[in-house]
């Protein structure tokens, strides 16, 4: 193969940023997560920052999966283990363990706070009417934190609601 | 070109409130001797407000202030005498204006009766000025009264068809005719303009509603509106002259095209006299509504250039610095140590600067003062005088703004409960014009505020008597004076003989005590039966910054705030005794007092978990030691407080956390707080740790 032919394989510029965003598609994006094996997926306008995990500071008498607070430029912005909350798989703090640190704006105030997940996946895009509805019943995550289910391939991403997770009074009720 | 004005709203609604700040307390000063700059003052700050929402266009502020500056204006004038009922009058109306003001910052419609009250109460006394002038100051104004007796006023409701100006006719120059009979006021009415996309360019939506003060005869009227009599609807009608208001005569020049200004107003008096009874609680209820300030300080020049000067001071240094460090050696040292030294105390200076533009003078806090003594002293009949001091203190302007509402409480209560009521007092041999007291001064690094006055005093055996009634306390308690008038602050707790609307209800004052221990002070109360009492407000000067003692435990790192460290120790295990139930009582001197095991308290893990080789830091709060129990002491530095609300919600035994120096966050702990906090769990478990002194322990 001479080199010509190998110059056409390669893409031009700018092809192929658009052949993996796909800025064309309809619908919302959504960054899809690992907790143990299942997907999740959150509303990607929502996502402030994806930290690697760090020891944070203790919140006195703060429910278990409030892991405690952390400084992210000058910000004190605690932190939810998803995993302990929901209790999916076992909450270990390894290399690819992440923080997924959300800001949901509502009535001029933002909240930002970090959740611990295992991985973060891939971006989804997703039109409204391919999110369907959740069974009423069954599993361990209370029903108001699902907004629905959207397929992807053989598999089925749970897509949260932003808001849910950070109204900070529910992460007070102790599981 | 277009600007866009929206960007100037914000300024025109400070310089709002600040022009009614300046009419409301001008207003409480004005009596019949008062000069006519403050009268003027007044005027002044109402022109300005007027100005400013007519070029805004928000135009029920305009036409309001319109009213209160014609009122004013008689005044100013000499045509009217300052009476006592005007003055409400007006400082209703400064309330109606603030109430539209706050609507417009909110930005929700403000409907409130209280505004369409007082507009109606203003053309009132509008109206009356207008007869009174006429008769009593008649030498004055001569030339009124000679139009006055002649003059007729007519209204006149010229309603056009559509297709008018199709017709070649000119409602202007019908108008300007009619301004050749005498004087004419118009108002557009814009009630009929349909949207901007509907809107034929070749139509007239407009009608206007005229008002001719003149000597002309009905068909004088009917000649100038001759030519349009087919295409138009004509009312005139006779009125009055009393009811004669001056509002803008608005020039009318094209008419479809200008009019976003609706410039009509309703000068039809309601049929029912309705009375007017300032509504406190309303207004109050919009102040709670209002979204999270985001407001603006007002910074003297010399404050600005003073930092400036100190930026360049620490650009100094840092250059010095970098440029040592380019190529360091061992012997430079010395210099190292210096540039740094100096750096440090840029940094200090700058951030003193910093603070002190936060600084604020309290009398900010205080000039609402005059107006709710004032208010509170007609409604309760008691005359009351108001002594204002130390109104240049300066104090942090969120501390500022959070102690406006429990100064408030205490006036109220002050002037309720403290003040008797006139008979009571020339009987005790007092004067009988009761006086409350505000002052405020620095003491260390707090500022006291004290609420004093000079009305019955705290009866200690009313509120024994009370508190035994309400299970708080035993009747066989011995209690010290100030802990009698604590139990004040405990909620529910009032000793009002019967409940008024200004106070009494027992919430309040826990509150009051709440807000002031969130700003981190707190609140001392001194009494002398019959003579009256003192309230002393301490609060910290500032909330950002915090002089704090770092200490350890496990492996977490706590501040204390230095403020509330009485000492520290090393435990001396003689001195350590157990006593009803493994409680831990520390010996110190004549004291003894409960440790608090932080580890405990936190749930943590800590290395030191005995007592006996500990080390106690002691703290003070309300009145109360405790002996905090940490594995090491470190550093003591100025800690920046952030709030762990902003992203998470207030925790028990928490006031804030802060960012160290290697960037890692660490809890700023709050002392009564977390006594708060043992008292719960030693009350949910078997009570270990500590035992609430009061009551329990008696």
């Amino acid at each position: 193969m001479n080199i010509q032919e190998l110059a056409k394989d390669i893409p031009v510029e700018g092809e192929q940023a658009l052949e993996g965003i796909d800025f064309i598609t309809n619908g919302e994006q959504y960054l899809t997560f690992v907790l143990a094996k299942e997907q999740y997926a959150v509303n990607i306008l929502c996502v402030e920052e994806i930290r690697s995990w760090e020891n944070p500071t203790i919140i006195p008498n703060a429910p278990h999966y409030v892991k405690g607070v952390i400084n992210m430029r000058g910000i004190i912005v605690p932190i939810i283990d998803l995993r302990l909350k929901f209790t999916i798989g076992k909450p270990q703090y390894l290399e690819t363990t992440v923080v997924i640190v959300l800001t949901y704006e509502q009535d001029n105030k933002s909240r930002t706070i970090g959740f611990v997940v295992d991985a973060v996946s891939d971006v989804l895009n997703a039109d409204q009417g391919d999110i369907k509805k959740a069974p009423s019943f069954g599993g361990t995550m209370p029903h108001h934190y699902v907004e629905g289910l959207i397929n992807v391939g053989d598999n089925v991403v749970t897509l949260l609601s932003v808001l849910a997770l950070q109204t900070i009074e529910e992460h007070q009720r102790h599981a | 070109m277009s600007i866009d004005l929206s960007q100037f709203i914000p300024t025109f609604l400070e310089e709002s409130v600040e022009g009614l700040e300046l009419m409301e307390s001008s207003l409480l000063e004005l009596d019949q001797e008062s000069d006519s700059e403050t009268i003027n003052s007044i005027f002044r700050a109402a022109h300005s407000i007027k100005g400013g929402a007519g070029t805004f266009g928000f135009n029920d502020v305009t036409e309001f202030t319109h009213l209160v500056e014609t009122l004013l204006d008689e005044m100013r004038d000499g045509r009217r005498k300052i009476d006592q009922d005007d003055v409400e009058v007006l400082l209703d109306s400064v309330d109606c204006m603030r109430l539209m003001i706050e609507a417009i910052r909110d930005e929700v419609t403000c409907e409130d009766d209280k505004i369409a009250q007082t507009s109606i109460l203003l053309e009132k006394t509008l109206a009356i000025s207008s007869h009174d002038s006429n008769k009593s100051v008649a030498a004055d104004s001569d030339k009124i009264d000679e139009s006055a007796r002649t003059a007729l006023c007519w209204q006149i409701r010229f309603i056009p068809q559509h297709h008018l100006v199709q017709t070649g006719n000119d409602p202007l120059l019908l108008f300007n005719a009619l301004s050749d009979l005498g004087e004419l006021s118009v108002f557009a009415k814009t009630d009929d303009l349909p949207s901007l996309s509907d809107m034929d360019a070749e139509e007239l939506y407009l009608t206007w509603k005229l008002e001719l003060i003149s000597d002309c005869s009905e068909e004088d009227i009917k000649e100038v509106f001759e030519w349009v009599e087919d295409e138009c609807e004509l009312i005139i009608e006779q009125k009055p002259q009393g009811m004669v208001v001056n509002e803008n005569v608005v020039n009318v020049n094209e008419e479809e095209e200008l009019p976003s200004d609706k410039l009509s107003n309703e000068i039809i008096p309601s049929s029912g006299e309705k009375t007017l009874e300032t509504k406190t609680n309303d207004s109050e209820k919009v102040a709670t509504k209002a979204k999270p300030e985001v407001g603006s300080i007002r910074v003297g020049v010399d404050k600005v250039d003073g930092l400036i000067n100190l930026v360049g001071e620490l650009v100094i240094t840092q250059s010095m610095l970098s440029e040592l460090g380019n190529d360091f050696e061992m012997s430079k040292v010395e210099r190292l140590v210096s540039g740094l030294e100096q750096l440090l105390q840029n940094t200090k200076e700058l951030q003193e600067s910093v603070m002190r533009i936060r600084m604020l003078p309290i009398s900010f806090a205080f000039n609402r003062f005059p107006r709710l003594v004032h208010d509170l002293s007609k409604k309760t009949g008691k005359e009351i005088e108001l002594i204002i001091s130390g109104e240049q203190t300066e104090l942090d302007k969120t501390v500022m703004e959070q102690i406006g509402d429990p100064l408030v409480h205490l006036v109220r209560n002050a002037a309720d409960h403290g003040i008797e009521s006139a008979d009571i007092r020339i009987a005790a041999g007092k004067p009988a014009k009761g006086t409350i007291t505000l002052d405020a001064y620095h003491q260390g690094g707090n500022i006291v505020i004290e609420v004093c006055d000079d009305g019955a005093g705290i009866n200690r055996d009313v509120i024994f008597a009370k508190a035994v009634e309400k299970n708080l306390i035993d009747a066989k308690d011995v209690l010290s004076d100030s802990q009698v008038y604590d139990l004040l602050f405990e909620a529910g707790f009032s000793t009002a003989a019967e409940i008024t609307d200004i106070s009494g209800r027992g919430v309040g004052m826990d509150v009051v005590k709440r807000n002031i221990q969130s700003l981190g002070g707190r609140i001392q109360v001194e009494s002398v039966h019959g003579k009256g009492s003192t309230f002393k407000v301490h609060l910290p000067l500032t909330l950002a910054i915090l002089d704090g003692q770092l200490v350890k435990v496990g492996s977490e790192t706590y501040i204390i705030p230095l403020i509330a460290i009485v000492e520290s120790l090393q435990v001396e295990s003689d001195l350590i005794n157990r006593v009803s139930g493994d409680m831990v009582l520390y010996r110190l001197r004549e004291d003894n007092v409960p440790v608090l095991p932080i580890y405990q308290l936190f749930e943590l893990s800590a290395e030191c978990k005995e007592v006996d080789n500990a080390l106690l830091v002691v703290v003070e709060a309300d009145g109360q030691k405790v002996g905090l129990m940490v594995d090491d002491l470190l550093a003591q530095q100025q800690v920046v407080i952030k709030s762990l609300a902003d992203n998470y919600q207030q925790v028990d035994g928490i006031s804030g956390a802060t960012i160290l120096g290697d960037g890692s966050v660490a809890m700023i702990l709050d002392i009564p707080g977390m006594i708060a906090l043992a008292k719960k769990i030693g009350k949910e478990n078997s009570p270990s740790i500590i035992q609430d002194s009061i009551g329990e322990n008696a």
